[in-house]
């Protein structure tokens, strides 16, 4: 399985979450498979997924998802401290870990060579890590947002591509849809 | 009332109630009462640029947020601000302590004082600078200005605003 795989097996469990998708292909393949106002897109700032991710899940009670790469993590790598140090229990960080910079053509990450990204987790403090084979992805994720604690998830997949079309939405649009999204389910 | 107290008000009228910080020795002072005032939610970020992240996601998330820093930060943050704060249009006040102006110590900070003002231009940021203790009074304004706009700002501090400010 690769990442795109990965992304279309989790749609049926992200429906009760707000999901932050990191820069390029991973953004691309989920708007393509599952758009919805409460996907917001990054269509830029490489690494920070998980960092707006815990911002969102500290400041409202919804259920958030951040879907973040290895490269990405490894670009913004004191977000780990950050995460274990200030618990958000409404917070899963998903590190979809292909070993790769796909969007950039499949370069080789260290992630994918001798640094363990669940291992680093825990080293930072991280008190739920879980490290899963591709194809136990949307049960392990579901499970975490069933557990109702943080939990940080490395899916181990292969690395590879499929053709999809950028992203054709305004930024402004992404934010405030998504804005609006978060209203609604808070004040439910 | 104490600056950093001023700073600390100002901030909590303003509504705002999400704060990351990444330390100065100029900071000190609001960066402690910050953590010790429960109007706010403190986040320490590890890098300035992952704390405009979290802002961006407090914000999203429906709490205002700023970013409290050095300005050598601006050199860490340029692709933060440009593609993330600015591209979604999400305001964030950026308190930044101004180091290398006069009254410096340390030679190397003045390397990034030099260039604070014209990268904040180039990025077409909305600037204002506290050097008399008095200009704080101006932060009130300067918070209503950037969240009616959904813009980045910065307020540089500079040493005569704290130094004179004891």
């Amino acid at each position: 399985m690769i990442r795109s795989d990965i992304i279309r097996s989790i749609l049926p469990v992200i429906d009760d979450a707000l999901v932050v998708c990191n820069i390029g292909l991973p953004s691309q393949e989920l708007f393509l498979h599952g758009d919805r106002p409460a996907n917001f897109y990054m269509l830029g700032t490489m690494g920070l997924a998980s960092s707006i991710g815990l911002g969102l899940a500290l400041a409202q009670k919804a259920p958030v998802v951040g879907i973040d790469g290895d490269g990405s993590v490894l670009t913004n790598l004191g977000t780990l401290p950050t995460i274990a140090n200030n618990v958000a229990s409404n917070f899963t960080l998903l590190i979809i870990d292909n070993g790769s910079y796909g969007s950039t053509g499949d370069q080789p990450t260290y992630a994918g060579q001798k640094t363990s990204l669940a291992a680093v987790a825990r080293a930072c403090g991280c008190n739920h890590v879980v490290e899963c084979r591709a194809e136990d992805t949307a049960r392990t994720l579901r499970d975490a947002l069933d557990g109702g604690r943080m939990t940080v998830i490395v899916a181990k997949c292969d690395s590879g591509n499929v053709p999809v079309p950028v992203i054709d939405l305004d930024p402004a649009v992404i934010r405030h849809r998504f804005m609006q999204e978060v209203v609604r389910r808070n004040a439910e | 009332m104490s600056i950093h107290r001023k700073i600390t008000d100002s901030l909590a009228r303003n509504r705002v109630e999400f704060v990351t910080t990444v330390p100065c020795k100029q900071l000190a002072g609001v960066i402690d009462l910050l953590t010790s005032d429960d109007r706010f939610l403190h986040v320490p970020a590890n890098k300035e640029d992952e704390g405009m992240g979290l802002c961006a996601g407090a914000y999203m998330g429906g709490k205002r947020a700023g970013i409290i820093m050095q300005n050598t930060a601006i050199g860490v943050t340029i692709n933060a601000l440009v593609t993330l704060i600015q591209y979604y249009n999400i305001p964030l006040p950026m308190l930044i302590s101004y180091r290398g102006e006069v009254g410096e110590k340390v030679a190397c900070q003045v390397e990034m004082a030099v260039h604070t003002k014209g990268l904040l231009a180039q990025l077409g940021i909305p600037t204002y600078h506290f050097h008399r203790p008095d200009d704080a009074e101006e932060l009130d304004g300067i918070l209503a200005h950037c969240f009616m706009a959904r813009k980045p700002v910065a307020i540089l501090m500079d040493a005569s605003f704290w130094g004179g400010a004891k």
